[in-house]
Parts: C-alpha cells; sequence; structure tokens
C-alpha cells in the first residue's frame, strides 16, 4: 500500500455517520473512496456543492458540476447546490462536522501551515483559512516528512494557516493529536516502532504507555 | 434590463483600467464569450475581482496572457502559473483574501455594508493592517467592502427582464456579484421568454442586471 492511500484509509475512519465534511483537493480527497455510501455522509466542495458524489462515466461529464479542484464530479441523491456565500457561511458558522486538508508543517501547538512557502510558492490560501477557522473539527492528511525533513515542527516557520489548534494529524507513520499540553502520540502505522517515529519527527512528542497501530477502512 | 449586447458592444463599453468583478471558479460559471471579447478588443490595466485566475487558455486566464490585468483581488492562483510568473516580474499586483472573506466584502459592497467581521484569517499575515475589533469576547478582524465598475456573470438561463438562474456549481460568486457592479451584464447560455423561468427559481432578479449578452451564433 503507498503512503496516501494508507493515510486516506486511516482518516476515513474519523469519519462518522450523518457527517458534513469537506475534503481538500490532492490527497484528502481520496478519502472518500474508503467512506461506505451505507454512512450517510454528504460531502461539500466549497465551489457550491453538498453530496458530491464520484467522477461520471466517460464521457457523461457535466461542466456545470465540477469539484474545488476543477474535477469533474457527480451528486450523490440528496444533493444541493448552493453559491460561494451560502458554501463558506457553513464553513465559518460551524456547520461543517469536519475537514481535512494537506499540510506543510504543523507544529508543537498544533498551528497549520499550508499556503505559502514566501519567495517560492504562493499559491494563496483559497478556502483553506476559512475552513481551518471554521469546521467543528480539522484533520490534517499528509505525509511524515518532505525530502528527508519532518513536517511535524516545533514551531512552523511557515506562514500560519489559522491559530486554531488543529484535532488530529494522519501522516503514513502516525496518528498525531495536538492538544494544550503538546503532540500526543496516538497510533503508528502498520509496521512502524515509537522509535521509527520519534527519529521521523522534529517536533517533541508525548509518548502514551500504549501506541496501538492504526486499524484502516 | 436595458437590452442585449453583442460581446464586442460590451467589451466597447468596458474601458481600460476598469475594475471587473468575474463569476466563476476555476473558470466554471465564467462568462467565456466576455472575456474573449474583451481580449480581442485589446483591454488593458484592468483590476480583476474573482475567486481564481483559472488557468492559461480558461476564463480569466485568457485575461492574465493577453496582458490585460493590472490587478487581482482573488483567493487563489496556484493553478495558474502565468500569473505567479507576473506577479513575480512585477507586472501584476496580486492582493490575496481567504475565499470566504472574498465572498463576504464582495456581499458587504452589494448590500450596503461597512465591512464584515470575520474570525477567518486573525493572527496569520492576512491580520496585517487590519483592525481588529472585539464582540462578545471573541476577535474579528474588519473586511472592507468590495465594489466594481462591472460585474461579468454567466448564467443558465436568462429571460427577457434579465431574471438569471443557474446550474450546479456554476452558482459561486454570480449571485453575489451581481450586487456588487455598478453594470451588471450576464452572459446566458440561453435566453427564454418571461414566465419560463419560475420566480421561485430565480437566484438573480432581473432588475439588478443590466445587459445580456445575446445568445452565441
Amino acid at each position: 500500500m503507498d503512503a496516501k492511500t494508507l493515510i486516506a484509509r486511516r482518516v476515513a475512519q474519523e469519519i462518522k455517520p450523518g457527517m458534513l465534511v469537506n475534503l481538500g483537493i490532492g490527497l484528502p480527497s481520496l478519502v472518500a473512496s474508503f467512506v461506505p455510501a451505507s454512512l450517510g455522509v454528504f460531502f461539500q466542495a466549497e465551489n457550491g456543492v453538498i453530496g458530491l458524489g464520484a467522477r461520471p462515466p466517460e464521457g457523461m461529464e457535466d461542466p456545470h458540476l465540477t469539484d474545488a479542484g476543477g474535477s469533474f464530479v457527480s451528486a450523490v441523491p440528496g444533493a444541493a447546490s448552493i453559491d460561494s456565500a451560502m458554501s463558506f457561511g457553513l464553513i465559518r458558522g460551524g456547520h461543517l462536522d469536519m475537514t481535512v486538508l494537506g499540510g506543510l508543517q504543523v507544529d508543537e501547538a498544533g498551528h497549520l501551515a499550508n499556503w505559502k512557502v514566501p519567495g517560492k510558492m504562493v499559491p494563496g490560501m483559497g478556502g483553506a483559512m476559512d475552513l481551518v477557522t471554521g469546521a467543528a473539527r480539522v484533520v490534517v492528511a499528509m505525509q511524515h516528512a518532505a525530502k528527508g525533513a519532518s513536517k511535524i515542527v516545533p514551531r512552523c516557520t511557515l506562514p500560519l494557516t489559522a491559530m486554531r489548534r488543529v484535532n488530529l494529524i494522519v501522516t503514513d507513520l502516525a496518528v498525531i493529536e495536538p492538544t494544550g499540553a503538546g503532540l500526543i502520540l496516538r497510533e503508528r502505522a502498520p509496521g512502524v516502532s515509537v522509535d521509527d517515529i520519534l527519529a521521523a519527527t522534529e517536533a517533541a512528542l508525548v509518548i502514551p504507555d500504549d501506541v496501538p497501530e492504526m486499524t484502516l477502512s | 434590463m436595458k437590452g442585449a449586447l453583442t460581446p464586442a458592444a460590451a467589451a466597447q463599453m468596458i474601458p481600460d483600467g476598469a475594475s471587473l468583478m468575474i463569476g466563476g471558479f476555476m473558470a466554471v460559471g465564467t462568462p467565456e464569450r466576455m472575456i474573449d471579447a474583451l481580449v480581442a478588443r485589446g483591454a488593458r490595466g484592468l483590476t480583476v475581482i474573482g475567486n481564481d485566475t483559472a488557468m492559461p487558455g480558461k476564463g480569466i486566464g485568457k485575461l492574465i496572457t493577453a496582458g490585460a490585468v493590472a490587478r487581482v483581488i482573488t483567493s487563489h492562483i496556484g493553478l495558474n502559473p502565468e500569473t505567479q510568473a507576473k506577479m513575480i516580474a512585477g507586472e501584476i499586483e496580486v492582493e490575496l483574501v481567504p475565499q470566504g472573506t472574498l465572498v463576504e466584502r464582495i456581499r458587504a459592497g452589494g448590500m450596503g455594508l461597512g465591512g464584515v467581521l470575520t474570525p477567518t484569517g486573525l493572527a496569520t499575515e492576512v491580520e496585517d493592517g487590519k483592525q481588529v475589533i472585539e464582540v462578545d469576547g471573541k476577535r474579528f478582524l474588519l473586511e472592507t467592502p468590495l465594489k466594481a465598475d462591472f460585474s461579468l456573470l454567466a448564467a443558465w438561463q436568462a429571460d427577457y427582464v434579465g431574471n438569471l438562474c443557474y446550474l450546479l456549481t456554476a452558482h459561486n460568486f454570480n449571485p453575489v456579484m451581481a450586487l456588487a457592479g455598478r453594470i451588471v451584464i450576464a452572459e446566458p447560455e440561453s435566453i427564454v421568454p418571461v414566465g419560463v423561468i419560475a420566480p421561485d427559481a430565480v437566484k438573480t432578479p432581473g432588475v439588478l442586471v443590466d445587459h445580456l449578452l445575446i445568445r452565441a451564433s
């Protein structure tokens, strides 16, 4: 199993019946395929649909129905189309149960940086700042390291996305919960030891007596 | 509603240096024929307010490529490398605004409000230079209204009095921008007799629309 699939399958475990969930573009969007339809979850795409569905069959795409990355999607029964003011009212107003986003860095305070690398990459924040500020639960889905450097750091050196502490970090090595008492190591990826995780993490981690292996969807 | 125009006639109405709100999200729900006419006219020095700058060859991306744009107020430029290159070269000034804040600033401009108070952007670069206001013990950023000389909208159907309705994720910023431009030009996919669009289906009342673009030949 590749790292992205592992992360997506673990994040899918966080999604509970009846939730309204926003998945970021890229890795987070993979999560949807591991959430069974029987859960009755609605996925929101911030460009204006509640009830995002899978990509339509070849040749059946509708140019008026895309996700926030511009890819063709379908809609599930019960879907609703909304404008951007309503879409961000849902997000900022606390009506969104969970958002899953990618990350560049998360620090010991649980702060996320994911929208800018000064001097190198300035894509803009899009909806990320509103999502992290307003969603009831924020899950960061990212690789543990980039080019050998830990993405979980003592203090973010990149510009922050929001002041809010994220609720959970899911990587290809670990599940980590940011709390007021620091970053707590909750789970290990299959075949990965606590020592492996400590060696790959620049930030300080709080290690409970028992750190079980992840369960995957 | 003052009547239907050809795209070329509409482009003639829009002077160099004008400020434009342009509907769309990654070019879904963007008035493409209107943009093509502005490119064909050789428009210069435009300020564009829109969710993103799409990608080269689509939507607002065509105006960027053509060198028509001096300033962009937007949430995301990550999928248009030309916008980023022109920003770095100093040819385009880019103001990045969180997406939910952008739509609320436009809404404030169109609805006669003096601004909006949002928690999004607190303790980030977005806070720089802005007033922080405390309401019931919570801190908010004061974000100021946006207005423009023209709003350029894309709609699914229009009727003869300019009532508009939209499809699926092609709503996005269009209904909000309809209030915030001094002159509003809508590009519908079809124009239908009055009565075909039921009053409950009208998302933008025709009283807000100054001109429709005639149907594509």
